[in-house]
């Protein structure tokens, strides 16, 4: 007897039809759309922005009644105490700040992914020596070792932030990750894909890393914050190159000229604002894809009212529980230095 | 060992890579650092040249490993050399003079905003889609602002317009600093705008944190138990579901602590505030290697030392952890 099974003639339409396929837009959550619009924005201005700047942004006009002028038809934003156009710099700082941000987050990652997912599969004492380095990079506060790494530089262009920045931007992630792939490294996917003899390379980038995506996109988008943020401190008080324009050096030059208590707030907001909303659609940006990753933190909008309190969705609760790591005794020595061992089950062999 | 211990000698082997850190970075750099500065301060003697080529390691008196003795050996008197720009202050001097005041004003306001904000989590959390949970996109775009740039808006319209708070500096001019009330008033009264900034900008952090841990917990079934059972809905709240989503949130304040304090020195800078923030900017701006580098030290001692204690109240704090402790 033969059963027949429905063959499908054209892959393509299995995969047009798949409900995960059609609109993953539609099935963001609303904070995140909110912040890929407007992060958008900032990347079509970057993009685009430089190409039609009214102006050389580092003309100075030096004509009195150009000295901090207020917005008007030819000078949008109004122009800086040396007859510089203020829209054109902005331009311009959006592109590199953006740029400076977006390389750090791409170098920065990468090490996470590099030093967490190699912490969880090496195990053992390796992965207790990765994790004591991570947390002590993570204790030490970053933006004072900036400044003096940025200070002693004999010069203090965008490729020097972009390497501190991103020497420094990596143990947070590293952790995240290598928690991650702990969980995944037990599932019965990696264990088959082991067992068809699969080497560890490969295992490594098809199999784990591809269902870390989430959360390695999400990581990304916290280290760019952190990048324009240190990065705008940075050019702030000066650690920049300060003949470059990007919003931080911008902020320094009108906080220099004292902008604000000469009332040309033309000068001082426009990148104050866009390090703000910038900032903005990336905590936006990353709260969404928290939500895809785990639905109960989405609106609850539409979960059901029960005698007038909302339900949620209920993870199954757990029947399992997983069992401790065996470890060696370098390794248990290793691990208890950690915060973490405070919360372990306790081990049988204590 | 018990736990505390444990952590001690952690906190030990980070302070260690940070004085080693600090050690090496003047010696890996490019270009003559002792020239440079003595070139931009004419006025230096012959024997702060020598002083700066030994805190530099320029001049090679001894192996490197000697030298690095020696590092270890003044660090642990406190004795971080000569200042360059006020010579010949000594920089423990300086620092000295800075340190309580940015411990007052960070050190409090941050305790504040931490409170603060998991308070508003745990709210925002139970009555998860409730108004103050609408209002999270709000206050991330307050999360996002720079701390300096928010400053300034705010001395802006506060203080040159309303003449609400004083422009900047710690305390009235012509007061002399002491235990008395005049000072103390003045100080507390021109630490209110700062600490306020400091509030404002990081509540939303803790707060968002607090409220994704607590909106896990509610879902978990003790909390169902309990609701079940008829208990106060107070009770539930607090005791059941904040009480166990706080130990995560404690640990995550301890690891922020250090972008937090980072942010918040930044700040002390727009107002002139006279802390280690402004010390440090004054010492970027003056190639003053000497105290930067001593400012870096203090600053990470005291997150360090702030970690411990999250230690300590974590122990307290977790019954499960202090049980574990008891049978270790």
């Amino acid at each position: 007897m033969t059963v027949s099974l429905p063959v499908i003639a054209d892959p393509a339409a299995l995969t047009e039809d798949h409900p995960h396929r059609q609109g993953l837009w539609r099935r963001l959550p609303v904070k995140a759309k909110a912040g890929a619009v407007l992060l958008g924005v900032f990347v079509l201005a970057a993009i685009i922005g430089p190409l039609v700047t009214p102006y050389d942004p580092s003309f100075q006009n030096t004509a009195p009644s150009l000295s901090m002028h207020g917005p008007y038809a030819a000078h949008l934003l109004g122009t800086t105490q040396t007859g510089q156009d203020v829209l054109s710099q902005l331009l311009v700082g959006i592109r590199l700040t953006l740029e400076l941000a977006f390389l750090v987050g791409v170098a920065a990652t990468a090490l996470s992914v590099i030093v967490g997912v190699s912490a969880a599969f090496l195990g053992g004492v390796w992965d207790e020596l990765l994790s004591l380095v991570s947390n002590v990079f993570l204790v030490i506060p970053a933006l004072p070792l900036l400044i003096i790494l940025l200070g002693y530089l004999p010069q203090k262009g965008q490729l020097a932030t972009i390497l501190v920045l991103s020497v420094l931007g990596w143990p947070w992630g590293a952790r995240v990750i290598r928690a991650q792939t702990l969980a995944i490294r037990n599932r019965d996917f990696v264990a088959a894909a082991r067992e068809t003899g699969e080497r560890t390379w490969r295992i490594l980038a098809f199999e784990i890393v591809p269902n870390e995506v989430s959360l390695i996109a999400a990581n990304f988008v916290n280290t760019v914050l952190y990048a324009v943020g240190a990065s705008v401190a940075l050019a702030f008080i000066g650690l920049a190159d300060l003949n470059s324009w990007s919003l931080g050096t911008m902020l320094y030059w009108a906080q220099s000229q004292q902008a604000l208590q000469l009332g040309a707030w033309w000068w001082f907001v426009p990148p104050g604002l866009a390090v703000a909303l910038m900032g903005t659609a990336l905590v936006l940006l990353n709260t969404g894809i928290d939500e895809l990753g785990n639905p109960r933190l989405r609106d609850a909008s539409h979960a059901n009212r029960i005698a007038g309190r909302r339900l949620h969705p209920m993870a199954p609760t757990p029947v399992l529980q997983a069992a401790a790591p065996q470890r060696g005794a370098l390794t248990r020595f290793a691990h208890s230095f950690s915060r973490a061992s405070l919360l372990d089950q306790r081990e049988g062999s204590r | 060992m018990p736990f505390i211990l444990r952590r001690l000698a952690f906190y030990v082997v980070a302070a260690w890579v940070a004085l080693t850190v600090n050690f090496f970075i003047p010696r890996l750099m490019p270009g003559n650092a002792v020239q440079d500065i003595m070139s931009k301060f004419p006025s230096l003697q012959p024997s702060a040249f020598r002083a700066l080529q030994a805190m530099l390691g320029v001049s090679h008196p001894g192996s490197i490993w000697h030298q690095y003795g020696s590092y270890l050996d003044d660090v642990v008197h406190f004795n971080f050399g000569t200042d360059v720009t006020e010579y010949p202050a000594r920089v423990s001097t300086l620092l000295g003079q800075t340190i309580p005041w940015t411990l007052a004003l960070v050190g409090t306001a941050t305790v504040i905003a931490f409170f603060l904000g998991t308070a508003l989590g745990i709210v925002a959390g139970w009555r998860h889609g409730g108004w103050l949970d609408r209002a999270l996109p709000g206050l991330m775009f307050l999360q996002a602002v720079p701390y300096f740039f928010l400053a300034l808006i705010l001395i802006e319209v506060l203080a040159i317009h309303i003449h609400a708070f004083p422009i900047a500096q710690g305390y009235g001019q012509g007061l002399i600093p002491g235990w008395h009330w005049d000072f103390i008033s003045s100080a507390v009264y021109h630490s209110l705008l700062p600490a306020f900034t400091i509030v404002i900008t990081s509540v939303a952090g803790w707060m968002l944190q607090m409220r994704n841990v607590m909106i896990t917990t509610t879902g978990e079934d003790y909390v169902l138990a309990a609701q079940a059972k008829g208990l106060p809905t107070r009770r539930v709240m607090f005791t059941y579901a904040a009480r166990n989503a706080l130990l995560p949130q404690l640990q995550g304040f301890g690891l922020a602590l250090g972008f937090v304090v980072s942010g918040a020195i930044i700040m002390e800078i727009v107002f002139s505030y006279p802390g280690i923030g402004l010390l440090l900017l004054n010492a970027v701006s003056s190639n003053d290697f000497p105290l930067m580098q001593a400012i870096f030290l203090v600053i990470t001692f005291a997150v360090l030392l702030a970690n411990l204690i999250v230690d300590f109240v974590i122990v307290v704090a977790d019954p499960r952890a202090r049980m574990r402790e008891a049978t270790r």
